[in-house]
Protein backbone atom coordinates (compact mmCIF):
# COMPACT_ATOMS: atom_id res chain seq x y z
CA UNK A 1 0.00 0.00 0.00
CA UNK A 2 2.93 2.29 0.24
CA UNK A 3 2.52 3.40 -3.40
CA UNK A 4 -0.88 5.29 -2.21
CA UNK A 5 1.33 7.61 -0.22
CA UNK A 6 4.55 8.43 -2.64
CA UNK A 7 5.05 11.00 -0.17
CA UNK A 8 6.36 8.97 2.47
CA UNK A 9 9.25 7.45 0.23
CA UNK A 10 12.14 10.12 0.43
CA UNK A 11 14.79 7.13 0.64
CA UNK A 12 13.89 6.74 -3.25
CA UNK A 13 17.38 8.59 -4.08
CA UNK A 14 19.91 7.71 -6.37
CA UNK A 15 21.39 3.72 -5.12
CA UNK A 16 24.72 5.03 -4.85
CA UNK A 17 26.20 3.85 -1.47
CA UNK A 18 26.57 7.32 -0.41
CA UNK A 19 22.97 8.03 -0.13
CA UNK A 20 21.84 4.62 1.41
CA UNK A 21 20.62 5.76 4.68
CA UNK A 22 21.79 4.14 7.71
CA UNK A 23 20.22 1.65 9.56
CA UNK A 24 18.60 3.96 12.74
CA UNK A 25 17.42 5.92 9.71
CA UNK A 26 15.89 2.96 7.81
CA UNK A 27 14.52 1.67 10.90
CA UNK A 28 12.91 5.42 11.35
CA UNK A 29 11.78 5.37 8.22
CA UNK A 30 10.22 1.80 8.26
CA UNK A 31 8.16 2.93 11.38
CA UNK A 32 7.14 6.06 9.92
CA UNK A 33 5.42 4.20 6.62
CA UNK A 34 3.80 1.14 8.76
CA UNK A 35 2.74 3.39 12.26
CA UNK A 36 -0.74 2.97 11.71
CA UNK A 37 -0.50 -0.83 11.20
CA UNK A 38 1.47 -1.30 14.13
CA UNK A 39 -0.73 0.67 16.02
CA UNK A 40 -3.75 -1.31 14.76
CA UNK A 41 -2.30 -4.42 15.65
CA UNK A 42 -1.72 -3.31 18.58
CA UNK A 43 -5.14 -2.20 19.37
CA UNK A 44 -6.49 -5.26 18.21
CA UNK A 45 -4.64 -7.13 20.47
CA UNK A 46 -6.02 -4.89 22.97
CA UNK A 47 -9.34 -5.76 22.09
CA UNK A 48 -8.39 -9.79 22.49
CA UNK A 49 -6.53 -9.65 25.51
CA UNK A 50 -9.99 -10.25 27.70
CA UNK A 51 -11.17 -12.83 25.29
CA UNK A 52 -8.04 -14.54 25.85
CA UNK A 53 -8.32 -14.35 29.18
CA UNK A 54 -11.74 -15.99 29.07
CA UNK A 55 -10.38 -18.59 26.86
CA UNK A 56 -7.12 -19.47 29.37
CA UNK A 57 -9.56 -19.59 32.36
CA UNK A 58 -11.83 -21.86 31.33
CA UNK A 59 -9.09 -24.34 31.80
CA UNK A 60 -8.63 -22.98 35.20
CA UNK A 61 -8.88 -25.85 38.13
CA UNK A 62 -10.48 -23.73 40.45
CA UNK A 63 -12.14 -24.08 43.85
CA UNK A 64 -14.79 -21.94 44.98
CA UNK A 65 -13.82 -18.25 42.52
CA UNK A 66 -12.73 -18.28 39.26
CA UNK A 67 -10.16 -15.41 39.72
CA UNK A 68 -6.57 -16.42 39.86
CA UNK A 69 -5.00 -19.19 38.29
CA UNK A 70 -5.22 -22.79 39.91
CA UNK A 71 -4.23 -25.26 37.49
CA UNK A 72 -5.03 -26.83 34.68
CA UNK A 73 -8.04 -28.95 33.70
CA UNK A 74 -10.43 -29.90 31.04
CA UNK A 75 -13.22 -30.28 33.21
CA UNK A 76 -15.87 -28.06 32.29
CA UNK A 77 -15.20 -28.27 28.75
CA UNK A 78 -16.28 -32.15 28.84
CA UNK A 79 -19.34 -30.47 30.64
CA UNK A 80 -20.29 -27.31 30.10
CA UNK A 81 -24.03 -27.42 31.28
CA UNK A 82 -23.22 -28.79 34.14
CA UNK A 83 -23.25 -25.53 36.20
CA UNK A 84 -27.35 -24.81 37.24
CA UNK A 85 -28.74 -22.33 35.06
CA UNK A 86 -26.06 -21.77 32.07
CA UNK A 87 -27.31 -23.77 29.63
CA UNK A 88 -30.83 -23.10 30.24
CA UNK A 89 -29.87 -19.45 30.25
CA UNK A 90 -27.83 -20.06 27.09
CA UNK A 91 -30.80 -21.62 25.26
CA UNK A 92 -33.10 -18.66 26.44
CA UNK A 93 -30.47 -16.39 25.02
CA UNK A 94 -30.73 -17.85 21.69
CA UNK A 95 -34.20 -18.09 21.81
CA UNK A 96 -34.84 -14.33 22.52
CA UNK A 97 -32.25 -13.41 20.10
CA UNK A 98 -33.56 -15.27 17.08
CA UNK A 99 -37.63 -14.06 17.43
CA UNK A 100 -35.63 -10.97 18.10
CA UNK A 101 -33.40 -10.60 14.96
CA UNK A 102 -36.71 -12.01 12.55
CA UNK A 103 -39.01 -9.67 13.99
CA UNK A 104 -36.51 -6.62 14.04
CA UNK A 105 -34.79 -7.17 10.70
CA UNK A 106 -38.50 -7.48 9.12
CA UNK A 107 -39.70 -4.30 10.57
CA UNK A 108 -36.91 -2.05 10.22
CA UNK A 109 -36.29 -3.39 6.63
CA UNK A 110 -40.05 -2.05 5.68
CA UNK A 111 -39.05 1.34 7.88
CA UNK A 112 -36.27 1.67 5.70
CA UNK A 113 -37.80 1.60 2.53
CA UNK A 114 -40.47 3.93 3.54
CA UNK A 115 -37.65 6.51 4.54
CA UNK A 116 -35.77 5.83 1.82
CA UNK A 117 -37.72 5.81 -1.43
CA UNK A 118 -41.16 7.93 -0.14
CA UNK A 119 -41.75 11.61 0.64
CA UNK A 120 -44.42 12.40 3.11
CA UNK A 121 -45.73 14.52 5.63
CA UNK A 122 -44.29 13.10 8.85
CA UNK A 123 -40.89 12.20 7.59
CA UNK A 124 -39.09 14.19 10.04
CA UNK A 125 -40.85 12.80 13.36
CA UNK A 126 -40.52 9.61 12.02
CA UNK A 127 -36.96 9.93 11.59
CA UNK A 128 -36.71 11.45 15.08
CA UNK A 129 -38.58 8.51 16.36
CA UNK A 130 -36.05 6.11 14.87
CA UNK A 131 -33.30 7.97 15.63
CA UNK A 132 -34.11 8.78 19.89
CA UNK A 133 -34.12 5.19 21.00
CA UNK A 134 -30.35 4.75 19.63
CA UNK A 135 -29.45 8.41 21.77
CA UNK A 136 -31.07 6.99 24.97
CA UNK A 137 -29.07 5.39 27.44
CA UNK A 138 -29.89 1.14 28.24
CA UNK A 139 -30.71 2.01 31.93
CA UNK A 140 -33.48 5.01 30.97
CA UNK A 141 -35.62 2.38 28.41
CA UNK A 142 -34.63 -0.66 30.76
CA UNK A 143 -36.36 1.68 33.55
CA UNK A 144 -39.33 2.53 31.52
CA UNK A 145 -40.46 -0.38 30.21
CA UNK A 146 -40.59 -2.10 33.74
CA UNK A 147 -42.54 0.74 34.92
CA UNK A 148 -44.81 -0.08 32.19
CA UNK A 149 -44.69 -3.81 32.32
CA UNK A 150 -45.29 -3.64 35.96
CA UNK A 151 -47.64 -0.52 36.47
CA UNK A 152 -49.81 -0.87 32.93
CA UNK A 153 -49.23 -3.66 31.42
CA UNK A 154 -49.96 -6.41 34.09
CA UNK A 155 -53.15 -5.42 34.11
CA UNK A 156 -54.01 -6.66 31.19
CA UNK A 157 -52.14 -9.92 31.50
CA UNK A 158 -48.27 -9.51 30.58
CA UNK A 159 -45.92 -10.49 33.30
CA UNK A 160 -42.01 -9.88 33.32
CA UNK A 161 -40.52 -13.20 31.73
CA UNK A 162 -39.72 -13.96 27.93
CA UNK A 163 -42.24 -12.11 26.32
CA UNK A 164 -41.46 -9.07 27.82
CA UNK A 165 -37.57 -9.33 27.27
CA UNK A 166 -38.71 -9.94 23.33
CA UNK A 167 -40.88 -6.81 23.02
CA UNK A 168 -37.94 -4.73 24.70
CA UNK A 169 -34.65 -6.65 22.23
CA UNK A 170 -37.52 -5.83 18.97
CA UNK A 171 -37.71 -2.37 19.81
CA UNK A 172 -33.58 -1.52 21.01
CA UNK A 173 -32.93 -3.57 18.12
CA UNK A 174 -35.52 -1.52 15.58
CA UNK A 175 -33.52 1.57 14.99
CA UNK A 176 -29.98 0.38 14.35
CA UNK A 177 -31.51 -2.59 11.94
CA UNK A 178 -33.45 0.88 10.25
CA UNK A 179 -29.96 2.51 9.81
CA UNK A 180 -28.04 -0.19 8.36
CA UNK A 181 -30.22 -1.39 5.84
CA UNK A 182 -31.23 2.72 5.18
CA UNK A 183 -27.32 2.75 4.23
CA UNK A 184 -27.82 0.15 1.77
CA UNK A 185 -30.68 1.01 -0.15
CA UNK A 186 -29.14 4.92 -0.31
CA UNK A 187 -25.66 3.35 -2.19
CA UNK A 188 -28.19 1.54 -4.77
CA UNK A 189 -28.97 3.42 -8.45
CA UNK A 190 -32.80 3.74 -8.26
CA UNK A 191 -32.32 3.82 -12.30
CA UNK A 192 -32.23 -0.30 -11.89
CA UNK A 193 -35.73 -0.40 -10.53
CA UNK A 194 -37.06 1.92 -13.02
CA UNK A 195 -35.71 -0.23 -15.71
CA UNK A 196 -37.22 -2.50 -14.60
CA UNK A 197 -40.08 -0.78 -14.53
CA UNK A 198 -39.25 0.43 -18.11
CA UNK A 199 -39.49 -3.31 -18.94
CA UNK A 200 -43.29 -3.80 -17.62
CA UNK A 201 -42.31 -5.25 -13.89
CA UNK A 202 -45.27 -4.60 -11.76
CA UNK A 203 -44.42 -3.05 -8.72
CA UNK A 204 -44.29 -6.37 -6.86
CA UNK A 205 -42.72 -8.07 -8.99
CA UNK A 206 -40.04 -5.35 -9.40
CA UNK A 207 -39.47 -5.58 -5.28
CA UNK A 208 -38.58 -9.19 -5.11
CA UNK A 209 -36.73 -9.49 -8.43
CA UNK A 210 -34.62 -6.57 -8.57
CA UNK A 211 -34.65 -4.54 -4.86
CA UNK A 212 -34.65 -7.68 -2.92
CA UNK A 213 -31.34 -8.89 -3.99
CA UNK A 214 -29.97 -5.99 -4.05
CA UNK A 215 -31.07 -4.74 -0.73
CA UNK A 216 -30.20 -8.45 1.00
CA UNK A 217 -26.63 -7.74 2.39
CA UNK A 218 -27.86 -4.80 4.01
CA UNK A 219 -31.03 -6.47 5.54
CA UNK A 220 -28.09 -10.21 6.18
CA UNK A 221 -25.68 -7.30 7.91
CA UNK A 222 -28.65 -5.60 10.19
CA UNK A 223 -29.54 -8.90 11.16
CA UNK A 224 -26.43 -10.18 12.34
CA UNK A 225 -26.05 -6.98 14.15
CA UNK A 226 -29.43 -7.35 15.59
CA UNK A 227 -28.85 -10.93 17.12
CA UNK A 228 -25.20 -9.51 18.66
CA UNK A 229 -26.98 -6.72 20.03
CA UNK A 230 -29.86 -9.00 21.49
CA UNK A 231 -27.78 -11.76 22.68
CA UNK A 232 -25.24 -9.64 24.67
CA UNK A 233 -27.78 -7.11 26.13
CA UNK A 234 -27.56 -7.20 29.68
CA UNK A 235 -28.92 -3.86 31.22
CA UNK A 236 -32.13 -3.38 29.76
CA UNK A 237 -32.95 -7.55 29.94
CA UNK A 238 -31.79 -7.11 33.34
CA UNK A 239 -35.26 -4.86 34.45
CA UNK A 240 -37.79 -6.62 32.05
CA UNK A 241 -36.81 -9.93 32.89
CA UNK A 242 -38.51 -11.04 36.34
CA UNK A 243 -37.25 -14.20 36.73
CA UNK A 244 -36.25 -15.65 33.44
CA UNK A 245 -32.72 -15.94 32.83
CA UNK A 246 -30.70 -15.05 29.97
CA UNK A 247 -26.71 -16.06 29.60
CA UNK A 248 -25.62 -12.64 30.28
CA UNK A 249 -27.38 -12.29 33.20
CA UNK A 250 -26.45 -15.61 34.52
CA UNK A 251 -22.82 -14.50 34.18
CA UNK A 252 -23.69 -11.36 35.67
CA UNK A 253 -25.18 -12.51 38.80
CA UNK A 254 -22.99 -15.37 38.98
CA UNK A 255 -19.99 -12.75 39.40
CA UNK A 256 -20.78 -11.43 42.22
CA UNK A 257 -19.47 -14.83 43.96
CA UNK A 258 -17.31 -16.31 40.81
CA UNK A 259 -18.37 -16.98 37.83
CA UNK A 260 -17.60 -20.87 36.85
CA UNK A 261 -15.62 -21.97 34.24
CA UNK A 262 -18.18 -23.20 32.41
CA UNK A 263 -19.41 -19.93 31.75
CA UNK A 264 -16.19 -18.79 29.98
CA UNK A 265 -16.16 -22.33 28.10
CA UNK A 266 -20.04 -21.28 26.71
CA UNK A 267 -19.02 -17.80 25.90
CA UNK A 268 -15.52 -18.64 24.44
CA UNK A 269 -17.93 -21.47 22.02
CA UNK A 270 -20.53 -18.24 21.32
CA UNK A 271 -17.01 -16.50 20.02
CA UNK A 272 -15.38 -19.16 17.90
CA UNK A 273 -18.78 -20.06 16.25
CA UNK A 274 -19.77 -16.49 15.37
CA UNK A 275 -16.37 -15.71 13.86
CA UNK A 276 -16.85 -18.75 11.99
CA UNK A 277 -19.73 -18.14 10.49
CA UNK A 278 -18.88 -14.66 9.64
CA UNK A 279 -15.66 -15.41 8.05
CA UNK A 280 -17.78 -18.30 6.18
CA UNK A 281 -20.12 -15.81 4.95
CA UNK A 282 -17.33 -13.44 3.91
CA UNK A 283 -15.39 -16.85 1.98
CA UNK A 284 -19.15 -17.47 0.36
CA UNK A 285 -19.67 -14.05 -0.55
CA UNK A 286 -16.45 -13.56 -2.59
CA UNK A 287 -16.71 -16.45 -4.29
CA UNK A 288 -19.56 -15.29 -5.62
CA UNK A 289 -18.86 -12.39 -6.33
CA UNK A 290 -15.60 -13.53 -8.59
CA UNK A 291 -18.53 -16.34 -10.19
CA UNK A 292 -20.44 -13.49 -11.05
CA UNK A 293 -17.24 -11.37 -12.65
CA UNK A 294 -16.84 -14.00 -14.51
CA UNK B 1 -27.32 11.44 4.79
CA UNK B 2 -30.16 13.72 3.50
CA UNK B 3 -28.22 14.87 0.57
CA UNK B 4 -28.05 11.16 -0.42
CA UNK B 5 -31.27 10.68 -0.20
CA UNK B 6 -32.19 13.45 -2.33
CA UNK B 7 -29.88 12.65 -5.00
CA UNK B 8 -31.76 9.28 -5.07
CA UNK B 9 -34.67 11.18 -6.83
CA UNK B 10 -33.54 11.07 -10.14
CA UNK B 11 -32.91 15.23 -11.10
CA UNK B 12 -34.91 16.72 -13.88
CA UNK B 13 -37.72 13.92 -13.43
CA UNK B 14 -41.14 15.51 -14.30
CA UNK B 15 -43.11 15.69 -11.05
CA UNK B 16 -45.61 12.63 -10.55
CA UNK B 17 -48.67 13.58 -10.70
CA UNK B 18 -50.96 14.68 -7.13
CA UNK B 19 -52.99 11.24 -7.68
CA UNK B 20 -49.76 9.28 -7.84
CA UNK B 21 -48.29 10.96 -4.88
CA UNK B 22 -51.04 10.16 -2.71
CA UNK B 23 -50.85 6.80 -2.89
CA UNK B 24 -47.65 6.84 -3.23
CA UNK B 25 -47.58 7.91 0.61
CA UNK B 26 -50.06 5.62 1.45
CA UNK B 27 -47.79 2.96 0.76
CA UNK B 28 -45.44 4.68 3.10
CA UNK B 29 -47.39 4.68 5.59
CA UNK B 30 -48.28 1.29 5.48
CA UNK B 31 -44.78 0.27 5.18
CA UNK B 32 -43.62 2.27 8.54
CA UNK B 33 -46.81 1.51 10.44
CA UNK B 34 -45.94 -1.90 11.93
CA UNK B 35 -42.28 -0.65 13.41
CA UNK B 36 -43.33 2.42 14.51
CA UNK B 37 -46.41 0.90 16.31
CA UNK B 38 -43.68 -1.34 18.24
CA UNK B 39 -41.58 2.25 18.84
CA UNK B 40 -44.82 4.01 19.88
CA UNK B 41 -45.78 0.69 22.86
CA UNK B 42 -42.38 -0.15 23.57
CA UNK B 43 -40.72 2.96 23.32
CA UNK B 44 -42.76 6.12 23.92
CA UNK B 45 -45.29 4.56 25.80
CA UNK B 46 -42.92 3.60 28.26
CA UNK B 47 -41.21 7.24 28.80
CA UNK B 48 -44.65 8.47 29.19
CA UNK B 49 -45.08 6.34 32.19
CA UNK B 50 -41.48 6.61 32.90
CA UNK B 51 -42.01 10.20 33.61
CA UNK B 52 -45.61 9.78 35.35
CA UNK B 53 -43.61 7.60 37.85
CA UNK B 54 -41.19 10.45 38.69
CA UNK B 55 -44.00 12.47 40.06
CA UNK B 56 -45.53 9.91 41.76
CA UNK B 57 -45.89 9.75 45.71
CA UNK B 58 -45.19 7.14 48.16
CA UNK B 59 -47.62 5.43 50.27
CA UNK B 60 -46.16 6.27 54.08
CA UNK B 61 -45.65 2.81 55.72
CA UNK B 62 -45.81 0.76 52.06
CA UNK B 63 -43.07 0.38 50.22
CA UNK B 64 -43.66 -0.66 46.77
CA UNK B 65 -46.81 1.64 46.38
CA UNK B 66 -47.01 5.12 45.20
CA UNK B 67 -50.01 6.62 44.01
CA UNK B 68 -50.50 9.56 40.91
CA UNK B 69 -49.08 13.37 41.95
CA UNK B 70 -47.07 16.08 40.83
CA UNK B 71 -44.26 15.54 43.01
CA UNK B 72 -41.34 17.53 41.85
CA UNK B 73 -39.32 16.42 45.52
CA UNK B 74 -38.23 13.83 43.59
CA UNK B 75 -36.15 15.96 41.32
CA UNK B 76 -34.95 17.88 43.58
CA UNK B 77 -33.46 15.01 45.29
CA UNK B 78 -32.77 13.76 41.83
CA UNK B 79 -30.67 16.70 41.53
CA UNK B 80 -28.70 17.54 44.84
CA UNK B 81 -28.43 13.98 46.73
CA UNK B 82 -27.05 12.96 43.20
CA UNK B 83 -25.26 15.56 41.53
CA UNK B 84 -21.85 14.25 42.45
CA UNK B 85 -23.56 10.70 40.48
CA UNK B 86 -24.40 13.03 37.71
CA UNK B 87 -20.95 14.71 37.78
CA UNK B 88 -18.79 11.43 38.12
CA UNK B 89 -20.85 9.30 34.99
CA UNK B 90 -20.42 12.63 32.46
CA UNK B 91 -16.82 12.48 33.58
CA UNK B 92 -15.53 9.24 33.05
CA UNK B 93 -17.61 8.42 30.22
CA UNK B 94 -16.08 11.99 28.68
CA UNK B 95 -12.69 10.57 29.82
CA UNK B 96 -13.46 6.92 28.22
CA UNK B 97 -14.56 8.67 24.82
CA UNK B 98 -11.80 10.91 24.95
CA UNK B 99 -9.36 7.48 25.16
CA UNK B 100 -11.60 5.38 23.02
CA UNK B 101 -11.02 8.06 20.18
CA UNK B 102 -7.18 8.56 20.50
CA UNK B 103 -6.89 4.39 20.59
CA UNK B 104 -9.69 3.61 18.04
CA UNK B 105 -8.40 6.25 15.23
CA UNK B 106 -5.22 4.33 14.02
CA UNK B 107 -7.31 1.53 13.99
CA UNK B 108 -10.14 2.93 11.46
CA UNK B 109 -7.02 4.85 10.14
CA UNK B 110 -5.13 1.66 9.25
CA UNK B 111 -8.09 -0.27 8.12
CA UNK B 112 -9.22 2.18 5.64
CA UNK B 113 -5.86 3.09 3.97
CA UNK B 114 -3.09 0.78 4.66
CA UNK B 115 -4.78 -2.84 5.42
CA UNK B 116 -5.48 -3.63 1.72
CA UNK B 117 -6.42 -7.20 1.60
CA UNK B 118 -5.87 -7.46 5.03
CA UNK B 119 -9.12 -5.10 5.40
CA UNK B 120 -12.30 -7.47 5.82
CA UNK B 121 -10.42 -9.77 8.21
CA UNK B 122 -9.27 -6.66 10.56
CA UNK B 123 -13.37 -5.68 10.50
CA UNK B 124 -13.75 -9.19 11.44
CA UNK B 125 -11.65 -8.86 14.65
CA UNK B 126 -13.00 -5.54 15.77
CA UNK B 127 -16.60 -6.93 15.97
CA UNK B 128 -15.08 -10.39 17.08
CA UNK B 129 -15.14 -9.59 20.62
CA UNK B 130 -18.72 -9.11 20.78
CA UNK B 131 -19.44 -12.34 20.67
CA UNK B 132 -17.67 -13.05 23.85
CA UNK B 133 -20.32 -11.77 26.40
CA UNK B 134 -19.06 -8.43 27.61
CA UNK B 135 -20.00 -9.16 31.10
CA UNK B 136 -17.62 -12.17 30.70
CA UNK B 137 -14.94 -9.48 29.53
CA UNK B 138 -15.40 -6.72 31.51
CA UNK B 139 -14.59 -9.61 34.63
CA UNK B 140 -11.90 -10.62 32.25
CA UNK B 141 -10.36 -7.57 33.15
CA UNK B 142 -11.32 -7.36 37.01
CA UNK B 143 -9.13 -10.37 36.96
CA UNK B 144 -6.33 -8.53 34.53
CA UNK B 145 -6.13 -5.65 36.64
CA UNK B 146 -6.30 -7.60 39.61
CA UNK B 147 -3.63 -6.64 42.90
CA UNK B 148 -1.97 -9.71 41.92
CA UNK B 149 -1.70 -9.40 37.80
CA UNK B 150 0.93 -8.70 35.47
CA UNK B 151 -0.55 -5.16 34.89
CA UNK B 152 -0.65 -3.87 38.39
CA UNK B 153 2.76 -5.92 39.02
CA UNK B 154 4.61 -4.35 36.38
CA UNK B 155 3.78 -0.95 36.90
CA UNK B 156 4.02 -1.45 40.80
CA UNK B 157 7.74 -2.46 40.26
CA UNK B 158 8.34 0.51 38.02
CA UNK B 159 6.98 3.24 41.54
CA UNK B 160 3.87 3.69 38.70
CA UNK B 161 1.35 2.80 40.87
CA UNK B 162 0.80 5.72 43.56
CA UNK B 163 -2.17 4.17 45.53
CA UNK B 164 -0.85 0.71 45.01
CA UNK B 165 -3.93 -0.87 43.20
CA UNK B 166 -6.09 -0.44 39.93
CA UNK B 167 -8.54 -2.56 40.73
CA UNK B 168 -11.27 -0.93 42.58
CA UNK B 169 -10.82 2.62 41.40
CA UNK B 170 -12.33 5.04 39.13
CA UNK B 171 -8.58 4.54 36.67
CA UNK B 172 -9.93 1.03 36.19
CA UNK B 173 -13.67 2.27 35.35
CA UNK B 174 -12.90 4.33 33.23
CA UNK B 175 -10.60 1.81 31.60
CA UNK B 176 -13.29 -0.84 30.92
CA UNK B 177 -15.67 1.95 29.75
CA UNK B 178 -12.99 2.66 27.12
CA UNK B 179 -12.89 -0.81 26.43
CA UNK B 180 -16.08 -1.85 26.24
CA UNK B 181 -17.90 0.88 24.20
CA UNK B 182 -13.76 1.24 21.74
CA UNK B 183 -15.94 -0.46 18.97
CA UNK B 184 -18.82 1.88 18.57
CA UNK B 185 -16.07 4.07 17.98
CA UNK B 186 -13.93 2.36 15.61
CA UNK B 187 -16.60 1.41 12.87
CA UNK B 188 -18.18 4.84 12.41
CA UNK B 189 -14.39 6.64 11.80
CA UNK B 190 -13.51 3.80 9.68
CA UNK B 191 -16.94 3.79 7.55
CA UNK B 192 -16.18 7.82 6.78
CA UNK B 193 -12.33 7.60 6.57
CA UNK B 194 -13.02 4.66 3.43
CA UNK B 195 -15.72 7.02 1.92
CA UNK B 196 -12.31 9.48 1.55
CA UNK B 197 -10.76 9.52 -1.16
CA UNK B 198 -7.06 9.13 -0.66
CA UNK B 199 -5.65 11.22 -3.40
CA UNK B 200 -6.86 13.71 -1.25
CA UNK B 201 -4.59 12.96 1.58
CA UNK B 202 -1.79 12.37 -1.39
CA UNK B 203 -2.27 16.42 -2.34
CA UNK B 204 -2.05 17.42 1.30
CA UNK B 205 1.80 15.74 1.09
CA UNK B 206 2.21 17.21 -2.73
CA UNK B 207 1.64 20.68 -1.10
CA UNK B 208 4.30 20.39 1.15
CA UNK B 209 2.10 19.35 4.57
CA UNK B 210 3.88 17.76 6.77
CA UNK B 211 2.17 14.29 8.12
CA UNK B 212 0.71 16.07 11.42
CA UNK B 213 -0.79 19.29 9.32
CA UNK B 214 -1.99 17.25 6.38
CA UNK B 215 -3.91 14.90 9.46
CA UNK B 216 -4.75 18.10 11.01
CA UNK B 217 -6.25 20.00 7.61
CA UNK B 218 -7.32 17.26 5.63
CA UNK B 219 -7.80 13.72 6.82
CA UNK B 220 -9.47 14.53 9.96
CA UNK B 221 -11.93 16.81 8.80
CA UNK B 222 -12.71 14.25 6.12
CA UNK B 223 -13.60 11.99 9.19
CA UNK B 224 -15.57 14.32 11.44
CA UNK B 225 -19.10 12.43 10.68
CA UNK B 226 -17.61 9.45 11.64
CA UNK B 227 -16.10 11.17 14.80
CA UNK B 228 -19.01 12.37 15.64
CA UNK B 229 -21.06 9.42 15.36
CA UNK B 230 -18.34 7.34 17.00
CA UNK B 231 -18.22 9.88 20.02
CA UNK B 232 -21.86 9.26 20.38
CA UNK B 233 -21.73 6.59 20.32
CA UNK B 234 -19.17 5.85 23.08
CA UNK B 235 -20.79 8.70 25.32
CA UNK B 236 -24.03 7.28 25.62
CA UNK B 237 -24.15 4.46 26.61
CA UNK B 238 -21.12 5.12 28.56
CA UNK B 239 -22.78 7.56 30.51
CA UNK B 240 -25.42 5.32 31.33
CA UNK B 241 -23.39 2.41 32.24
CA UNK B 242 -23.25 0.75 35.99
CA UNK B 243 -21.53 -2.56 35.25
CA UNK B 244 -18.15 -1.35 34.97
CA UNK B 245 -18.35 0.27 37.95
CA UNK B 246 -19.41 -3.00 39.36
CA UNK B 247 -16.93 -5.05 38.41
CA UNK B 248 -14.37 -2.64 38.30
CA UNK B 249 -14.90 0.16 40.74
CA UNK B 250 -14.86 1.50 44.00
CA UNK B 251 -17.76 0.30 47.00
CA UNK B 252 -18.16 3.94 47.20
CA UNK B 253 -18.36 6.87 44.45
CA UNK B 254 -20.52 5.19 42.14
CA UNK B 255 -21.79 6.44 38.99
CA UNK B 256 -26.03 7.14 38.47
CA UNK B 257 -26.64 4.36 36.65
CA UNK B 258 -25.91 2.28 39.60
CA UNK B 259 -28.35 4.14 41.63
CA UNK B 260 -31.00 4.08 39.13
CA UNK B 261 -30.32 0.35 39.17
CA UNK B 262 -30.23 -0.13 42.80
CA UNK B 263 -33.44 2.09 43.26
CA UNK B 264 -35.69 0.11 41.27
CA UNK B 265 -34.09 -3.28 41.84
CA UNK B 266 -33.09 -3.54 45.40
CA UNK B 267 -34.44 -1.24 47.40
CA UNK B 268 -38.43 -0.95 47.65
CA UNK B 269 -40.10 1.97 47.55
CA UNK B 270 -37.51 3.50 44.96
CA UNK B 271 -39.41 3.68 41.87
CA UNK B 272 -40.21 7.32 41.79
CA UNK B 273 -36.70 9.15 42.55
CA UNK B 274 -35.10 6.58 40.31
CA UNK B 275 -37.62 7.39 37.68
CA UNK B 276 -36.64 11.49 38.32
CA UNK B 277 -32.99 10.15 37.94
CA UNK B 278 -33.98 8.46 34.51
CA UNK B 279 -35.65 11.15 33.21
CA UNK B 280 -32.94 13.82 34.36
CA UNK B 281 -30.13 11.48 32.40
CA UNK B 282 -31.62 11.15 29.55
CA UNK B 283 -32.77 15.05 29.16
CA UNK B 284 -28.77 15.86 30.34
CA UNK B 285 -27.94 13.18 27.41
CA UNK B 286 -29.92 14.88 24.80
CA UNK B 287 -29.17 18.30 25.32
CA UNK B 288 -25.58 17.87 25.01
CA UNK B 289 -26.27 15.23 22.33
CA UNK B 290 -28.57 18.15 20.19
CA UNK B 291 -25.17 20.94 21.45
CA UNK B 292 -22.57 18.70 20.24
CA UNK B 293 -24.63 18.05 17.04
CA UNK B 294 -25.14 21.59 16.22
CA UNK B 295 -21.69 22.64 17.19
CA UNK B 296 -20.01 19.14 15.32
CA UNK B 297 -22.52 18.55 13.71
CA UNK B 298 -23.42 17.85 9.47
CA UNK B 299 -26.58 16.59 7.69
CA UNK B 300 -25.43 12.95 7.89
CA UNK B 301 -26.11 12.21 11.48
CA UNK B 302 -30.00 11.24 11.00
Amino acid sequence: MATMTPSTRPAAGPSSPAYRPSAAKRAQLWLGRHFAMLAAVLVLLYLFLPVAYTFAFSFNDHGKTNIVWQGFTLEHWRDPCGVPGACESLVTSLQVGAISTVVATVLGTLMALAMVRYRFRGRAASNVLIFVPMATPEIVMGAALLTIFVQGFADVGIHLGFATIVFAHIMFCLSFVVVTVKARIQSLDPRIEEAAQDLYAGPVQTFWKITFPLILPGVLGAAMLAFSLSFDDFIITNFVSGNESTFPKFVYVASRRGIPAEANVIGFSMFVLAVLLVIGAQVVGSVRASRSRD
Amino acid sequence: MSALAHAAAPAGAPAPAAQETAKRSWTAYLLLLPGALWLGVFFVLPLVQLASVSLQSRYPGFPGYYYRDLNVENYLRALTDYAPHFARSFLYAGLATLLAFVVAYPLAYAMAFKAGRWRNLMMICVVAPFFTSFILRTFAWSQILADEGWVAGTLEALHLLPGGHIINTPVAVVAGLTYNFLPFMVLPIYASLERADPRVIEAGGDLYANGFTTFRTVTLPMSMPGVLAGTLLTFIPAAGDFVNMELLGPQRGKMVGNVINDQFLAIPGGYPVAAALSFTLMAAILAMVFLYVRRFGTEELV
